[in-house]
């Protein structure tokens, strides 16, 4: 009986995570043991390189606003059940779109951020609607779509940046987008006379992490919407119905739901999140400027990670993509302190998403091993 | 110990969560009976069989074979051990045809990773012939009645050799014919010494098939009974606990105007096969318009119709004279029909919603269950609260249950809950009471019969007969995709029906 409480227990979602995590950690200590390094070591480095200054943490929190919104895009699109891994492309298709709007017009401050995110949400929505519409009116698999779709605006944001008059002369890259765009935390005092000063004069570390990182809103946005969706599919009726349409299509069918029109707002809804987190990077992070890219940077598919480690939900997704840039900020110190190679972390990464992937097939292992049990009982 | 028991379930108790399911229930199968097990919807019945077949581990007791003790964990420790089990919802992939559906997870292999289709097929068509089921092996499951797939449910388990079979529900889904067929099936397999355990709802079907009844109500044993020695009003008692009345009290049906006319209507499946094919009908108020027919001649298609699930070549629909015919199921829900699907699991429910989200499913957009887009969660719980009170959808507290832990009758009361409630104009019922306990039966179709006493038209698909005779005030013969006959109830008897349905013409 006690096997069974154990076996439910392990049924529970927070508790495979975790357990993947452990998991995931302890593989990466045998194989930093294998490769001759000391594995207490290498975390220690790991976890100074995270939380021993306040400057630290602030990247962290940084480097994981996109990718916490790329997650909450997978997540979005997973409740309905389509597979969006296509944030990468909608991702850039907000970064482009921003740093246009950003670099081209003229408002005052505050005002030309939002209309900045919204332009390129709104421009990032249409492109999953696409995808939507694709899959609905012609069942074009949105997974081809999307593919396709990440190419061609690798391509088009290449492009664009070749154009006069977005191309910072001199450069591989566009003109940034105008300060006053953008969502840098305290930024005119930051660089104001008396601002500088006080900064420099000031030995505190908090001051550091303000002055020698691109401390911005952007965090603060992707919890907004985190709160967000997890009302809109808590309380909303279109919450209701994409969830609806995600677990049985037939029943919302013949319930009068569209579940046509709920797949293109549900990919719609997903890609403006994506194309939030590429804007955001604009507004918030230097050089405030799409660059050429030879590849994709990889937000998508860490997106879809945080999702997965997110047990699958906009709130956890949160705290899943501050996990995830820990792990691979912190690898910089492990590298640094210890010699061991940072990728030690993608390691990790890998074997938890794998756990959590097959979650269910280690309760079936679980199962199983006492299954075997029984029949030696029986033989015997 | 007594090696005559093919299954000993011995003081069997399962919790769900802090809900007592079992509470030490025993079982004794003689090799060679038929054993039915009876009792409510919501009993335990198909619970205490997913522990016999390993879905579900007991909390306590313990399970014998064939005289041995047994630990059960898995359904592959079930087969090995002989058992087979068909499923009250069948457990088949959709898109696979029905050959590859029978030997999923048993394949013969011809070389690695080939599977020997030839001699599965030949191997399968030789079981299908033996006990006479008629079966096209390369259909797709999704394109086959539901009927078919119960009986690809049936050769699944037989192929893999099961002496023990377990069928739970099985005919709840059958024509009357198929029904007789599958009781000579079972007579035919305890010949051959295989041992069947059925549960089912149906009272007749035990006294033709079965030896003994084991009964159970709440998830205690109430009784075991041979059957030789008892009737079927005194099982409905045992079960209930209460005296069950079989016959309706039926008001004279007091006929309005026409409410859903259909005319001249063509409809095609997927493959482009007419199945429909210039039907027309007219339902008017305040009456019960029984469709009967035998499963395949046009009734899914009637209903996708009706429903806008599914396009018409040709033809009309019109609810009140306004055109409905290929709008979509919204436009049909608000001009006034509910409907009660035939398929609970699939087209009724989203299973992984609580009951009290599913109450609400057609109307969640409306007042009072949400403003402004925002949902008014009070209202919907009160709403299922009330529901699953009055329909007695059990257990106590299911409204805030997950659709999918309900046992299946539940499910199905939960349904009807929810259509009724609705208040349409027309109530468009496709076996309504399958899966429904004698008891439970009885509050359906009072509740039908007074939807119809207060005016609403009602289009009853089954095919059932009894129930459609029972209920009908004009019955509707559907033959080829085509109405043959309409037949008032008071002439209607069950001889001239059973052959107009075969394509008899002119009775
Ligand atoms: N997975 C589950 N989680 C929670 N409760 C469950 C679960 N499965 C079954 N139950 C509960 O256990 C009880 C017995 O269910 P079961 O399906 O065995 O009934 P049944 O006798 O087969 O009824 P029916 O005739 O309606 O099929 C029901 O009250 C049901 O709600
Ligand atoms: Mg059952």
């Amino acid at each position: 009986m006690t096997k069974t409480t154990v076996r439910d227990w392990l049924k529970k979602p927070i508790v495979g995570i975790l357990l993947a995590i452990a998991i995931g950690f302890a593989v990466g200590a045998i194989v930093l043991l294998i490769a001759g390094y000391n594995p207490g070591e290498a975390y220690g480095a790991l976890f100074r390189g995270v939380f021993s200054k306040p400057k630290y943490f602030a990247q962290v929190t940084i480097k994981s606003t996109p990718i916490i919104l790329t997650g909450i895009s997978f997540v979005v699109a997973f409740k309905s059940g389509l597979f969006n891994i296509g944030s990468e492309g909608q991702y850039i298709t907000g970064a482009l779109v921003a740093a246009i709007v950003g670099s081209q017009i003229n408002l005052p401050p505050v005002i030309h951020f939002i209309v900045v995110i919204l332009a390129a949400m709104v421009a990032a929505g249409l492109v999953g609607a696409l995808v939507g519409f694709l899959k609905s009116r012609f069942h074009v698999h949105e997974v081809i779509s999307c593919v396709m779709i990440n190419w061609i605006m690798l391509y088009l944001s290449n492009y664009m940046i070749t154009l006069p008059w977005f191309k910072k002369a001199g450069t591989e890259a566009s003109v940034e987008a105008l300060e006053s765009s953008w969502s840098v935390v305290a930024n005119n005092w930051k660089t104001s006379e008396e601002g500088l000063q006080q900064l420099a004069g000031s030995d505190s570390p908090w001051a550091e992490a303000l002055l020698k990182t691109d401390l911005n809103y952007g965090i603060l946005i992707a919890v907004i919407v985190a709160i967000g969706i997890y009302l809109l599919y808590k309380n909303t009726v279109k919450g209701y119905e994409l969830r609806a349409v995600g677990i049985n299509p037939h029943a919302a069918k013949l319930a009068g739901i569209s579940v046509d029109k709920s797949i293109v707002t549900s990919m719609a809804i997903s890609a403006a999140i994506a194309g939030l987190a590429g804007a955001l990077t604009i507004t918030g992070v230097m050089p405030h400027r799409v660059t050429q890219l030879s590849m994709h940077e990889g937000y998508g598919f860490a997106g879809i990670s945080v999702a997965l480690i997110g047990g699958g939900s906009p709130i956890g997704s949160i705290f899943s993509g501050i996990f995830y840039s820990m792990l691979t900020y912190g690898s910089a110190s492990i590298q640094s302190e210890t010699g061991a190679a940072g990728e030690i972390m993608d390691i990790v990464i890998g074997v938890i998403i794998y756990l959590i992937a097959i979650s269910s097939l280690i309760i079936m292992l679980l199962n199983r091993k006492s299954a075997k049990a029984g029949k030696a009982a029986k033989n015997g | 110990m007594d090696a005559t028991y093919a299954v000993e379930m011995k003081s069997i108790s399962k919790y769900f969560g802090g809900f007592c399911a079992l509470d030490n229930v025993d079982l004794c199968v003689q090799k060679g009976e038929i054993h039915a097990i009876l009792g409510e919807n919501g009993a335990g019945k198909t619970t205490l069989m997913n522990i016999l077949y390993g879905f579900y581990e007991a909390d306590s007791g313990e399970v014998w074979t064939n005289g041995q003790k047994r630990e059960i964990k898995t359904p592959k420790d079930a087969i090995s051990l002989g058992i087979g089990m068909v499923h009250q919802h069948f457990m088949l992939v959709e898109t696979y045809t029905v050959l590859q559906n029978i030997i999923l997870g048993d394949e013969h292999i011809k070389g690695p990773g080939v599977i020997d289709y030839k001699k599965a097929k030949a191997e399968i068509k030789k079981l299908a012939e033996d006990y006479h089921f008629n079966i096209d092996l390369d259909a797709k499951i999704q394109d086959i009645t539901v009927g078919m797939q119960q009986r690809v449910e049936i050769i699944k388990a037989l192929y893999r050799g099961a002496d023990i079979l377990i069928l739970d529900e099985p005919t709840s889904v059958l024509t009357p014919q198929e029904i007789e067929e599958l009781i000579d099936i079972m007579h035919n397999m305890v010949q051959n010494v295989k041992t069947i355990i059925i549960i089912t709802h149906k009272l007749a079907e035990i006294m033709k098939s079965a030896d003994t009844c084991t009964v159970i109500r709440r998830g205690k044993n109430i009784d075991k009974v041979a059957v030789a020695n008892t009737c079927e009003k005194d099982l409905a008692e045992l079960m209930v606990g209460r005296a069950v009345e079989f016959t309706v009290e039926k008001q004279e049906c007091r006929r309005g105007s026409a409410l859903l006319q259909i005319d001249g209507l063509v409809v095609e499946d997927d493959r482009k096969i007419k199945k429909v094919d210039g039907l027309s009908l007219e339902l008017f108020e305040g009456e019960i318009l029984g469709i009967a027919g035998v499963d395949g001649n046009g009734q899914k298609e009637l209903f996708e119709a009706v429903t806008s699930l599914r396009k018409a070549k040709s033809g009309s629909i019109r609810i009140d004279g306004q055109d409905i015919q290929n709008t979509s199921p919204r436009k049909t829900f608000e001009a006034g029909i509910s409907v009660i699907p035939e398929d609970r699991q699939k087209s009724g429910l989203v299973l992984d919603f609580t009951i009290a989200e599913n109450m609400v499913l057609e109307k969640v957009q409306n007042a009072p269950f949400s403003k402004h887009g925002i949902l008014d969660w009070k209202v919907i719980r009160q709403n299922a609260d009330k529901l699953t009170k009055e329909y007695d959808v059990r257990p106590d507290g299911s409204a805030g249950m997950r659709a999918g832990a309900l046992s299946g009758g539940n499910q199905q009361k939960a349904i009807i809950a929810r259509e009724i409630s609705n208040d349409g104009r027309v109530l468009v019922a496709v076996q309504p009471t399958r899966g429904l306990d004698v008891g439970a039966i009885e509050f359906v179709h009072n509740a039908i019969l007074s939807e119809r006493d207060k005016g609403k038209g009602v289009l009853l698909i089954s095919l059932e007969l009894d129930e459609v005779l029972k209920l009908s005030d004009r019955v509707a013969v559907i033959y080829n995709g085509r109405i043959v006959n309409i037949i008032d109830a008071k002439d209607a008897d069950e001889k001239r029906i059973g052959l107009l349905m075969a394509g008899g013409e002119g009775a």
